[in-house]
């Protein structure tokens, strides 16, 4: 289809430092915290109790509804407790903590998995425990269960990672490209679409290669190499890039005939039905410029990032600021206690002089928000209208569209919190009552 | 370890800042002001100093005054003084030069809340101040050295006296008479490629602004090449019309806004009892531009009509 526009992108720069590390496996951690809600949808619900014995890849946390994904143990040991408040946030919040026995014993359970058709397909993937890695984690069986009569034109291997410094999706490439590939073969022969395109940034040479390599000659199959810009990754931003479709405001993907699944995820699907190894560990980057020597880690779903630091020769004096996921998207957490959970794709700590916040001024009214908004929005218009609490507006300006990519406030000269007021001027809308 | 600052993304962010857009402008401002000393002496940089001086201080004082934050160091205040002495002739007393700076700074922009708040372009509405309050002073021109007469080009032609008109050189290199900055369209230019280059400005006003001047006085068969470089249409479109915060956010919206500069510059000039419109045309649209806005919103990707 013929490209009409082109979404304006912003060229961050790339940090790929550990581009070509392959990941370390971490030592068995003194203790791992695996939250019930790692994932969009329902929690999980715990069926094991404190004192409990449990093996690698054993199920501590069934799937808590339709939409949901379940939870497995990460390493052997003894379940410790059962907290129902999330250190994180301090709401209510259920996790189990288990006491390693450093033994990583695999639970008898674990065999390779029976597919034959797409309900075991489907099964298997719940099974799995896979929900969007990319960072969005949407439980991944829901959203490769497609509604009657929905037609697939594209499934997108999504291996963009276009936030500043991740490397993880790149090592999956590179490293596990055979898994990548299975998956994508299960997802063809099985979810069915015309076509399969995995979709690279340029930055990723190895990564293209590799898929290139294993894609050579296969019909339906197409690896693409995309400009790396930010935020290339972004799922509908990814669609118009590859297909010339748009999605309609309040629609889904499948709306018009695609799907976006993260190549990590892809991965891991490929490896449980291979294995039978549910997700109960994944590579993390660590990067930033207060870790003293930042590389790919592998590491138990769970693990506190202080062990993650550790491993990487801990953390300089002067660290101010520690990120879970990307610069641009990423959050900021208050200690080194928080476990990392499935979508976390890298753990970065920053000195004091990055992490210090510039003092916002006033709107200059530039227009730079708006020339480069991926999804078309007005963010100083939503700003003025957010700070007068004028819902109407915050509606007519569609805030809802927002991908929260943060370009935003990334480019906006007088340092406005323009990404955290998005955020905000939804949770009005949503309060309202008028999303 | 554990006292960590918690902030919102994204967590690093651009180079950019107001400051630095504001350097881009004043460095910008250069070439026109070596060519403001040049073609009318030593005064000229006394009263862009005074005008400078005079926008900070009262800036200064005003934040002081109002227990607000100074913001003096933004460079925006000194932006509007270089831009207000530009547009003033050469031999302006100095008071009123203060009188219009403090005008700009106080009346125009602080009172509506300081930069980015303001409605219209300071320096642009207290020259218009000062051309009713001091209409003598404000059309005094210089004759410069060999040149036939001090009248700028567009009150040659107004009054329909075509032969006294200068070559076209020297309008293009701003030996002429008119303000003290805005002679040099030659000068102009480079520093609107500058802030091009800078990315501080987008075409978009600009080319709007001189085509539709040039279009315009064309059709009413006009000399619409002595329309282009006489008065202050170099200097308007390139620094007063791309001026933020009074003038729309939107690509779109800057075309809207440089084509109605043209047109109402070319009526008061065609039509007016003055000589010059181009501050009335960009005071005029500036009054619109948030309906301008309104009508040239951004369509959301995918976005349904509302």
């Amino acid at each position: 289809m013929l490209q009409v526009r082109r979404i304006p992108g912003l060229p961050v720069p790339h940090f790929k430092n550990t581009a070509l590390n392959p990941p370390d496996m971490i030592p068995v951690p003194a203790e791992v915290t695996l939250p019930m809600k790692m994932h969009g949808g329902a929690p999980a619900r715990p069926v094991v109790g404190p004192g409990d014995s449990v093996k690698a890849g054993q199920l501590i946390g069934e799937a808590g509804g339709r939409v949901s994904s379940p939870v497995h143990a990460s390493v052997s040991g003894k379940i410790k407790s059962i907290n129902d408040i999330d250190g994180l946030t301090g709401q209510k919040a259920v996790s189990i903590t288990i006491a390693p026995d450093g033994e990583q014993t695999v639970h008898e359970d674990i065999a390779p998995v029976n597919v034959t058709n797409t309900q075991e397909f489907l099964k298997a993937v719940q099974d799995s425990g896979v929900v969007g890695l990319g960072g969005a984690g949407y439980p991944t069986a829901p959203k490769l269960t497609l509604k009657d009569g929905v037609k697939l034109d594209y499934i997108l291997i999504n291996g963009a990672e276009c936030e500043p410094y991740i490397t993880s999706d790149t090592r999956t490439m590179v490293d596990e490209a055979e898994y990548v590939w299975q998956g994508a073969l299960l997802l063809k022969e099985y979810i069915r679409p015309e076509k399969i395109v995995i979709c690279i940034e340029d930055n990723k040479p190895e990564a293209i290669k590799k898929m290139r390599g294993l894609s050579a000659g296969v019909s339906g199959m197409e690896v693409r190499a995309l400009p790396s810009m930010y935020p290339q990754g972004e799922r509908k931003v990814l669609v118009y890039n590859i297909t010339g479709r748009i999605v309609p405001e309040g629609g889904r993907l499948t709306d018009v005939g695609c799907i976006v699944i993260n190549c990590t995820t892809v991965a891991v699907i490929a490896k449980y039905i291979k294995t039978g190894m549910p997700l109960v560990s994944r590579c993390v980057t660590v990067d930033g410029s207060a870790v003293k020597n930042p590389k790919n880690v592998i590491a138990p779903i769970g693990t506190p990032i202080r062990e993650l630091l550790d491993f990487c020769g801990g953390l300089k004096d002067d660290v101010k600021k520690i990120i879970l996921g990307g610069p641009m998207m990423g959050t900021a957490v208050p200690n080194l206690d928080v476990p990392i959970v499935k979508v976390t794709n890298a753990v970065l700590a920053f000195s004091a002089k990055e992490s210090v916040l510039s003092e916002p001024s006033n709107c200059i009214k530039c227009g730079r928000c708006i020339a480069k908004c991926p999804m078309g929005l007005m963010p100083s218009h939503i700003e003025e209208a957010f700070l007068l609490k004028k819902v109407e507006q915050l509606k007519a300006y569609k805030v809802n569209m927002c991908a929260e990519c943060a370009c935003c406030a990334y480019l906006c000269p007088a340092k406005r919190p323009l990404s955290q007021v998005m955020a905000l001027s939804k949770n009005i809308l949503w309060e309202a009552g008028q999303p | 370890m554990n006292n960590m600052i918690v902030s919102y993304a994204p967590h690093i962010k651009d180079k950019i800042t107001t400051n630095r857009i504001m350097l881009d402008v004043i460095i910008a401002l250069i070439p026109a002001f070596i060519a403001s000393v040049w073609i009318f002496g030593p005064r000229a940089a006394v009263v862009t100093g005074v005008c400078v001086i005079t926008c900070v201080f009262c800036e200064w004082a005003f934040q002081k005054a109002m227990k607000r934050t100074v913001t003096v160091k933004d460079l925006s205040a000194c932006i509007t003084g270089i831009l207000l002495a530009f547009n003033l002739p050469v031999g302006i007393p100095l008071w009123q030069a203060v009188f219009g700076s403090a005008v700009a700074i106080v009346f125009v922009k602080q009172l509506f809340g300081g930069i980015g708040k303001n409605f219209a372009n300071p320096a642009i509405t207290a020259r218009i101040v000062m051309f009713i309050a001091f209409p003598i002073t404000m059309t005094t021109w210089v004759q410069i050295p060999d040149s036939v007469t001090a009248a700028t080009p567009l009150a040659l032609m107004k009054r329909g006296e075509l032969e006294a008109l200068p070559e076209m050189l020297n309008m293009f290199i701003g030996t002429r008479g008119g303000c003290l900055g805005e002679t040099s369209a030659l000068a102009l230019l480079t520093g609107g490629v500058y802030l091009l280059i800078r990315r501080v400005i987008t075409w978009h006003t600009p080319v709007a602004f001189i085509a539709t001047v040039f279009l315009l006085t064309a059709i009413a068969g006009a000399q619409p090449m002595y329309h282009l470089f006489a008065g202050g249409l170099f200097i308007g479109a390139i620094f007063m019309a791309t001026d933020y915060p009074t003038t729309p956010q939107t690509s779109k919206g800057r075309i809207i806004f440089g084509i109605g500069c043209g047109v109402f510059t070319v009526l008061i000039r065609l039509f007016g009892s003055y000589p010059e419109g181009v501050s009335f045309a960009i005071l005029l649209m500036n009054m619109v531009v948030p309906h301008i806005n309104r009508l040239t919103m951004t369509k959301a990707l995918g976005g349904a009509k509302s």
